[in-house]
């Protein structure tokens, strides 16, 4: 793992009293879809939050050579890393467009965004004659892919996705998959992926990580834990 | 009796109605844009709005021009706005609400204080920032300071709607005060988007203190307190949270009044206050949300 993209090591993360990441270390290679597993509690979304800094964490956090354990969450998104976080954050009150806008509003460079909003309302056609509609009033579905979109618009190397399945259609699920998926494949976007759903995350990923009680619990390709009984039974319950 | 009304005069009354409520839309939309990125009402914002008149007087009273005066003091009040956000609000960002209210409570005093101390007890005038002279339109005499004051009112909020609407700033900031959480994975420096709005905010107050203050024959540190009053009144009866609202709340709220006071015998000048408060309490029991507001949602 010379060039690995994200790398954690020994992560801590608490939520004042509460601690919820014992010591988590895991790695993303560039362009590599990796996913987190696990229960409730496990610590799952917390891992995402420590590497965006929207939870108070310690450890070494290295993102493209840079350390961002100490960095805020604005400072880490200019880096290059785009959360799409539990429950989407949609600006329910700016439009469609607007919540494109502001996907970009680090970047500098005015026409590539253009073209971009362009190149990622391809992957979203259902969003692209939506524009001037209010965020507040898509679907589900929709601000799944609004969230995705508009994280899509930072131009990221990384992206963090959070249980992009919540709540959603079985048919808009696999959907939402199937592009992140060719994100992943077309234009070698890295994606860190935590999931409840692990059938539907290690189809996904190359690689995975079964967390349990803030601990990684089990690591390994995704096609070898899939396959394994036990591995299945105990932890991803299905 | 009918036939005999004087259409002349409604035109008047109604003129003089908006020019009030022009003067209050400005201090409402500073209160409106406080309240949605801030989630209080800033009680400090008429002290403000009457502290940056202040310097305006102490500016022409060396020797600038209302107008030089009036931009300088809208630039200055924009960098105070964002340097009492930054003193005063910041170190209670997370805190509960009503600590907030409470700051500004306290910074309503503050400043109030302040002036007293900088600016001693004597009366005190700005010079007119219009003719005095009447206006004829269309037949009808209006004063062409209560039509200047509806417009520099209207070109004020105009231009701060289009800053919001337009600018990639603007959205960042409706983006932080809609959802300050996911707009910081975007980038967006919160923060400091809230401070900028303090800074608007203030910058707004001043208009509106810079056109209350040159109607009355003389001003001191209370000035901006009844403007407090009628702008919120204003701002509640068209929505808090809507800028919008708040425009067409205190512009209602000011024909409202006057025609009152003008045409309602028993109201005069004396109850007019009241009288309209009532209508405004009438409209908010139909109306809790007020005209343009949305209703609060809870999530069950």
């Amino acid at each position: 793992m010379a060039e690995s993209l994200l790398e954690l090591e020994d992560v801590r993360a608490r939520y004042g009293p509460v601690q919820a990441l014992h010591g988590v270390s895991l790695t993303v290679g560039e362009g590599e879809a990796v996913a987190v597993l696990g229960a409730n509690g496990a610590g799952k979304t917390t891992t995402l939050r420590a590497v965006s800094g929207t939870v108070r964490r310690s450890g070494r956090i290295v993102f493209a050579g840079r350390h961002i354990s100490r960095r805020a969450p604005e400072v880490v998104a200019r880096t290059g890393i785009a959360h799409v976080p539990e429950g989407r954050g949609t600006l329910t009150e700016l439009s469609v467009r607007e919540n494109l806008r502001i996907g970009a509003y680090v970047r500098r460079d005015r026409n590539a965004v253009a073209e971009d909003e362009r190149r990622v309302l391809g992957y979203f056609p259902q969003l692209a004659d939506r524009g001037r509609q209010r965020a507040g009033t898509l679907s589900g579905g929709e601000q799944q892919m609004l969230a995705l979109a508009r994280a899509l618009m930072l131009r990221p190397r990384l992206l963090l996705l959070d249980e992009p399945s919540l709540g959603l259609a079985p048919l808009v699920v696999a959907e939402i998959f199937r592009i992140v998926r060719e994100l992943n494949e077309e234009e070698g976007l890295a994606v860190l992926v935590v999931e409840q759903n692990a059938a539907l995350a290690l189809e996904a990923s190359s690689r995975a990580y079964v967390l349990e009680v803030g601990r990684v619990a089990v690591e390994g390709p995704s096609a070898d834990l899939r396959r394994d009984e036990s591995v299945r039974r105990s932890y991803l319950g299905y | 009796m009918l036939l005999a009304f004087d259409w002349t005069q409604l035109a008047q009354q109604v003129v003089i109605g908006l020019a009030s409520g022009g003067v209050w839309a400005t201090l409402a939309v500073a209160l409106v844009l406080i309240y949605r990125s801030t989630g209080v009402v800033n009680f400090a914002q008429g002290e403000m709005a009457m502290f940056s008149t202040f310097i305006a007087w102490s500016l022409v009273h060396h020797g600038l021009s209302y107008w030089a005066a009036f931009f300088l003091t809208i630039a200055i009040s924009f960098v105070g706005g964002v340097a009492v956000e930054r003193a005063v609000i910041r170190p209670v960002e997370r805190a509960p609400v009503l600590t907030v209210v409470i700051v500004t409570l306290g910074l309503f005093f503050l400043v109030n204080g302040a002036a007293r101390w900088i600016w001693t007890p004597e009366t005190r005038s700005l010079p007119n920032a219009f003719s005095t002279r009447p206006i004829d339109v269309a037949g009808v005499a209006f004063s062409i300071q209560d039509l200047g004051t509806i417009g520099v009112s209207l070109a004020a909020v105009t231009l701060l709607w289009l800053f919001f609407r337009f600018t990639k700033l603007g959205l960042a900031s409706r983006a932080a005060a809609a959802n300050p959480e996911a707009s910081r994975l975007l980038g967006v420096r919160v923060s400091w988007m809230l401070a900028l709005g303090w800074g608007l905010a203030a910058a707004m107050g001043a208009v509106s203190g810079m056109l209350t203050a040159p109607a009355l024959a003389s001003f001191d540190q209370n000035l901006m307190q009844p403007v407090l009053l009628y702008a919120f009144a204003g701002a509640v009866l068209g929505g808090i949270d809507s800028a919008l609202g708040a425009v067409v709340g205190t512009l209602l709220l000011g024909v409202l009044v006057n025609l009152l006071g003008t045409y309602v015998d028993w109201v005069g000048t004396e109850l007019r206050l009241p009288v309209a408060l009532a209508v405004i309490l009438g409209v908010l029991l139909v109306r809790p949300a007020g005209l343009f507001g949305r209703p609060a949602e809870s999530r069950v």
